[in-house]
């Protein structure tokens, strides 16, 4: 809260989880795929090392849970902001009990934690854009609009604006922050569209970047003190076009992760982790 | 009746010359005691305005309690008439002083007496003798503004004694206990001729405190304000407003530009001092005492939920506010600790919180308190509410929402969620009509057409109220300038309604330009006085007297006169309409108030130019022409027993303006004429029109009144407050209404085929409330419905027929372009009042009329209402094109306002000058002087 913007992308730690066996066979996807969990694991710890070496973040890891085909996936199951973390209630009733775990790690952090209780509200934390200034909720498959209320209410401190999500899972699945006040959109006209009514409701303004893929927009940023912007995105073999647009950003260190495997169960870069900063907590 | 209102008359006498020693208090102290009077209640007057002064005084040098208390010394001293049972400090000797009150006569005496000095004991009398003393009625409206703060009883009088004592001169000797014993043994008679009523302001500042000061009965807003901030050191004052409430517990920003006795409602005196514009970025403002000023809003929003935060944010501000409050965190002191308890700093403030308030507290050391209020407002000016006004609201399918007004825009709020965004840049237009509330958007680069988004207020008071604060809240944030007062133009849009302070922008560059040292003041403790939700002081008298005398017993009284003046009119009503209740004047009016003026425009015009004026004047009956104001209001309530009741109450008590619609193009300076409108947009607004035509046709016919018949009888309303005003001014206008159509032509000028109200169909023309209407409209009618020809046929048209309960009028309401949103037409029951209406046209010669029956195709029309304090002029334009001319009209209604012995002719000469100087290249074609006289009982 104190400083919003100078804090933006000042992560301490991360909480990500293991990949069940299960995730090749049972995690939901939105067309049929072949999941290689061998190589989905592979990836990951790959993910999991830029997350606590180049960005130098305290990585909390939770165990797989077989019976939770996507519990991978850890930031539908909470939204963090500050020192407040809300555990949401996914919108997928298999992954509802992928938020146990998940409030048991932030507590263990001393977050402020509030759970979703309402039986009416479904949020996934994948449908929330939080800018440093604001939310913006995806109104989805997952997210409806008494999740977006309930979300309103614990960050009072923000405007929280929804958005309707037409094409795809969530609302990161086509943008994500790539920096303080910079969108990175995909070229999709939904996404156009989702971008367009975010800054329509937004008091404040934003730079967008628009990538050519939908999902290439979905990088995690990481502002590091010592090494200034940093944005993690898909690699070049999954959406060369895109990379060329974000090589456009000056100032930044771009570190490419493989996700080839998460992403036919829908999974994005910023799907695998929360990211908490502890520092700036009170 | 009679007998009432002759000794209200003898109030007034008296109150005038109580104000005349309002004048000079204290010159005045040493002779006027002399001065014995058999009334004992100038005495108590004269002592009280002592006290007030001596009030004012204290607080200016001290704090808290001891300013509120110098209110209160009046009340000791006519205990006969106050002691509320629940007061223990009462005395029982002062409580059986109550026994007198049925004693009528007495006691409106009384009560009239202290019009100018208003006392709590006044209200408490009425609310005694209620039932039978209407002629209170006004004395109690200012009563039920003298609010003062009630401390224990004990204090008073000691505070009283002390008083007594140092104006022991004056009463020879006398010790305070005899000031409080003996006013009603020894009054004192004022001699001294009356100059300026003054009325006791009392203002709610943000430190909890009470200001507390005269202001001349006639006051504008501005001067009270400014006593304020003058009180408050404060240069940065344009962030800054006062607020009142109106009699629905609704807070109002008070209108710098006009008295501010025509604004409050119950002449309820009370005011606060808030923020009205949050400066976006605290840190620009230049002096501390503005920020420190900001902080205390801000800590009162915050605390009473208004600012929602979180629970990090809370402590976090509220750490700042210790740090600036006690300064630095000492932890030997225990005192913060408790003191935290009694700090309003959250709404749900617990334990944890306050823990976590000393913990941050601690980690402020060695910040100065200025210091610390720019980090509370660094902090507070980023939550997402920070300077949003919200409006409750619904949207065209009844949900309910909440519309934010903001430095950026309009937001949109279902629960706590944004759901749109209407930033200034992007709305063209902002209007309300009855409870409605349009803002009309420009369209999207993808977008074609502009497009109108409507919500529903819940009255048409909260649709005028959202936008007015739109109104002042782009030009604040967004102009340079204010746009420059209407009334100087002809041609203007909207209300006459504007911002008439300073922008932001101009504010800073006056902050800029402060050359002062920072002026001290003293911090005092969040733990103020308690208040209620929205900032006024909560005193628990003051409540008890404003539910009395402000809400209910007021009208009550107000009704009770009315029914007395025009029964005949009133019970005629509810025989016909049984549900007009003349006794619940609050229902929300479904007041239908459209303005459609046309006006026709000719660039290479065959058609003459014309100007309508028509004058209006109700003859009041003589008796009537002394009216005070209550009598004024019971013509106003015979005129609007129900209906309008609602929209009566604006009117009357408050704004000049009283239009149910309105218009504010926020992008487009005032000063534009025609609106360009393009081809494709006038083919959309057409179709709307047309739609709406038919719906209009179809739905509203359900013997709903026309709506300019509630309008008229709110203009009455608005006369009649006119009149008041204008009374002391000597009177300039009386009741006065006059229609002006201005033609344009750039040739020469034929004749125009005029419509009087009697060539109405309509017929009747027996309501005053028709009166409006009936000329505005009659020009407008169609062919169908008289024959006439028709000034500008072709244009798209929404035409209503409705048949009112009684008043056998049938009106046609045409919608000008803007119009295609505003579907409802209906209003019901009509109010009956008799009336003789008289109606003078005179005509320019002119060649063909435009009867041709060529029909023109609409190019452009518009409406246009301005205000100004006697006058409300509306002003409609019409272009239309016609056989390769276009051809635009002016027709102008102007309605004067005023005294009955106004000069009609010189008014109707200077109207038509007016009009001819602002439009010196059209021709003035018509004047129809309207008259109207209301028939006194004859009914009866």
């Amino acid at each position: 809260m104190a400083s919003r913007i100078a804090d933006f992308g000042r992560y301490t730690h991360a909480i990500v989880r293991g990949i069940p066996a299960s995730l090749a066979k049972e995690a939901l996807r939105s067309c049929p795929s072949e999941v290689d969990v061998v190589q989905a694991r592979r990836e990951h710890e790959k993910y999991q090392e830029i997350l606590r070496t180049t960005f130098g973040l305290e990585v909390v890891e939770l165990p797989a849970d077989e019976s939770l085909p996507d519990c991978v996936f850890v930031e539908d199951a909470a939204v963090v902001c500050g020192d407040t973390a809300l555990i949401t209630r996914p919108g997928a009733e298999s992954r509802r009990g992928e938020t146990k775990a998940m409030k048991e790690a932030l507590e263990a952090l001393n977050m402020n934690v509030v759970e979703m209780t309402d039986e009416n509200a479904t949020l996934d934390g994948g449908d929330v854009l939080f800018t440093g200034q604001e939310f913006f909720v995806g109104l989805s498959k997952r997210t409806n609009q008494r999740g977006a209320e309930i979300l309103a209410d614990v960050f009072k401190d923000y405007a929280v604006s929804t958005v309707p999500v037409q094409q795809g899972l969530h609302l990161k699945s086509f943008c994500s922050m790539g920096g303080p006040g910079l969108i990175l959109v995909g070229s999709s006209e939904p996404a156009q569209k989702a971008l367009k009514i975010m800054q329509q409701m937004s008091d404040h303004r934003y730079d967008k970047l628009v990538v050519p893929d939908d999902l290439a927009a979905n990088c995690i940023y990481v502002n590091l003190p010592d090494k200034g912007h940093m944005l993690l995105h898909s690699t070049a073999e999954m959406f060369p076009e895109s990379l060329k647009v974000l090589e456009q950003l000056k100032d930044y260190t771009l570190i490419a992760a493989s996700n080839k495997e998460k992403t036919k169960v829908d999974g994005a870069l910023t799907c695998c982790s929360v990211l908490i900063n502890k520092k700036a907590n009170m | 009746m009679t007998t009432e209102v002759s000794s209200e008359t003898e109030v007034k006498e008296k109150a005038e010359e109580s104000a005349a020693q309002l004048d000079q208090p204290e010159k005045a102290t040493e002779e006027t005691q002399e001065e014995v009077i058999t009334e004992g209640e100038e005495k108590e007057k004269e002592e009280k305005e002592k006290e007030k002064e001596e009030k004012e005084k204290e607080g200016k040098e001290g704090k808290g309690i001891s300013k509120f208390l110098p209110t209160w010394l009046k009340k000791p001293k006519s205990q006969a008439q106050e002691a509320p049972p629940s007061e223990e400090a009462i005395s029982a000797g002062q409580q059986e002083g109550e026994g007198p009150v049925p004693e009528v006569n007495g006691h409106t005496e009384e009560v009239e007496e202290k019009e100018t000095v208003k006392s709590e004991q006044v209200k408490e009398t009425e609310a005694e003798s209620h039932s039978n003393a209407s002629a209170d009625t006004e004395p109690a409206k200012e009563e039920s503004a003298e609010k003062s703060p009630e401390r224990s009883q004990e204090t008073k009088e000691e505070q009283v004694e002390e008083k007594e004592g140092k104006e022991g001169g004056l009463r020879g000797g006398g010790g305070g206990v005899e000031g409080q014993t003996s006013i009603f043994q020894s009054p004192l008679r004022l001699v001294r001729k009356a100059k300026m009523k003054l009325v006791v302001c009392q203002v709610a500042l943000l430190d909890g405190t009470d200001f507390t000061c005269e202001v001349e009965k006639r006051a504008k807003g501005q001067y009270l304000f400014f006593k304020v901030c003058e009180h408050l050191n404060l240069l940065e004052k344009d962030y800054f407003g006062l607020t009142y409430k109106d009699n629905h517990e609704q807070k109002c920003w008070l209108d710098p530009m006009k008295e501010i006795k025509r604004q409050i409602r119950s002449n309820n005196w009370q005011f606060s001092f808030n923020v009205k514009f949050y400066p976006p970025d605290p840190s620009l403002l230049s002096e501390d005492i503005t920020r420190y000023l900001l902080c205390l809003q801000l800590r009162e929003d915050v605390a009473t939920g208004r600012l929602p935060c979180s629970f990090v944010t809370h402590a976090l501000l509220g750490s700042y506010t210790l740090q600036a409050e006690f300064g630095d965190y000492d932890p030997d002191q225990p005192r913060p600790l408790d003191y935290i308890n009694q700090l309003n700093i959250a709404p749900s403030q617990n334990r944890e919180m306050e823990e976590k308030i000393f913990e941050l507290h601690k980690s402020h050391r060695g910040m100065t308190p200025a210091q610390a209020d720019t980090q509370f407002l660094e902090n507070a000016k980023k939550l997402s509410m920070y300077g949003v006004d919200l409006h409750p609201a619904k949207d065209s399918e009844g949900v309910d929402l909440m519309l934010g007004v903001c430095a950026n825009g309009l937001l949109v709020y279902k629960d706590r969620l944004r759901i749109n965004r209407f930033a200034w840049p992007k709305i063209l237009k902002i209007s309300y009509k009855r409870n409605n509330f349009y803002i009309k958007i420009r369209p999207g680069e993808t977008e074609q057409f502009e497009s109108t988004v409507g919500f529903k207020l819940q009255n048409h008071r909260s649709a005028k109220k959202l936008w007015k604060v739109c109104v002042e809240n782009h030009s604040f944030y967004r102009l340079n300038a204010p746009e420059p007062p209407t009334k100087a133009r002809f041609l203007t849009l909207g209300s006459k309604f504007r911002y008439s302070g300073r922008t932001q922008a101009q504010t800073r560059l006056a902050s800029s330009l402060i050359d002062r040292p920072s002026p001290t003041f003293e911090r005092t403790s969040s733990k103020r006085i308690s208040r209620s939700v929205d900032g006024a002081p909560m005193i628990s008298i003051t409540d008890v007297e404003r539910d009395t005398a402000e809400n209910g017993r007021e009208h009550r009284l107000d009704l009770h006169s009315d029914s007395k003046i025009n029964a005949p009119s009133a019970e005629a009503a509810a025989a016909d309409c049984t549900s007009s209740d003349t006794k619940e004047p609050t229902k929300t009016a479904d007041v239908e108030i459209e303005e459609t003026i046309v006006v026709q425009e000719v660039s290479k015009a065959t058609q003459p130019a014309l100007v309508t004026v028509a004058v209006d004047s109700p003859a009041i009956p003589p008796a009537k022409q002394e009216t005070r104001e209550q009598e004024v209001k019971v013509q106003e309530e015979a005129v609007v027993p129900k209906e309008a009741a609602t929209a009566k109450q604006e009117s009357v008590s408050s704004e000049s303006e009283s239009e149910d619609e309105a218009e504010y193009h926020p992008n487009v300076s005032a000063s534009t004429h025609m609106p360009e409108v393009k081809e494709e947009e006038e083919e959309e607004d057409k179709v709307e029109e047309d739609k709406m035509a038919d719906e209009n046709m179809s739905a509203p016919v359900v013997a709903s009144l026309p709506v300019e018949i509630t309008k008229a009888a709110e203009d009455v309303c608005k006369k009649e407050e006119e009149s008041k005003r204008e009374e002391g001014q000597g009177g300039v206008k009386r009741n006065a209404e006059k229609e002006m159509e201005v033609g344009r032509e750039s040739e020469e000028s034929t004749e125009e085929p005029m419509m009087t109200p009697e060539e109405v169909p309509n017929g009747v023309a027996l309501a005053e409330d028709a009166v409006i209407g009936l000329v505005g409209h009659a020009e407008k009618q169609e062919p169908k419905m008289n024959g006439e020809t028709l000034l500008v046929e072709p244009r798209p048209q929404v035409i209503c027929c409705s048949e009112p309960p009684v008043v056998k009028t049938e009106m046609v309401t045409i919608s000008d372009t803007f119009a295609a949103q505003k579907t409802e037409i209906a209003t019901k029951e009509v109010p009956i009042v008799h009336t003789e209406t008289k109606t003078i046209t005179y005509e320019a010669a002119q060649l063909d009329g435009n009867g041709d029956g060529e029909p023109g195709v609409l190019m452009t029309a518009q409406t246009i209402t301005s205000e100004s304090l006697c006058t409300t002029t509306t002003t409609h334009i019409t272009k239309t094109l016609k056989g390769g001319l276009s051809e635009t009209r002016i027709e102008k209604r102007i309605v004067i306002t005023g005294d009955c012995d106004i000069d009609h002719d010189q008014a109707l000469a200077q109207a038509i000058k007016e009009a001819k100087e602002q439009h010196p290249d059209m021709s003035v074609t018509r004047v129809v002087v309207h008259k109207e006289t209301e028939l006194a009982e004859e009914e009866d």
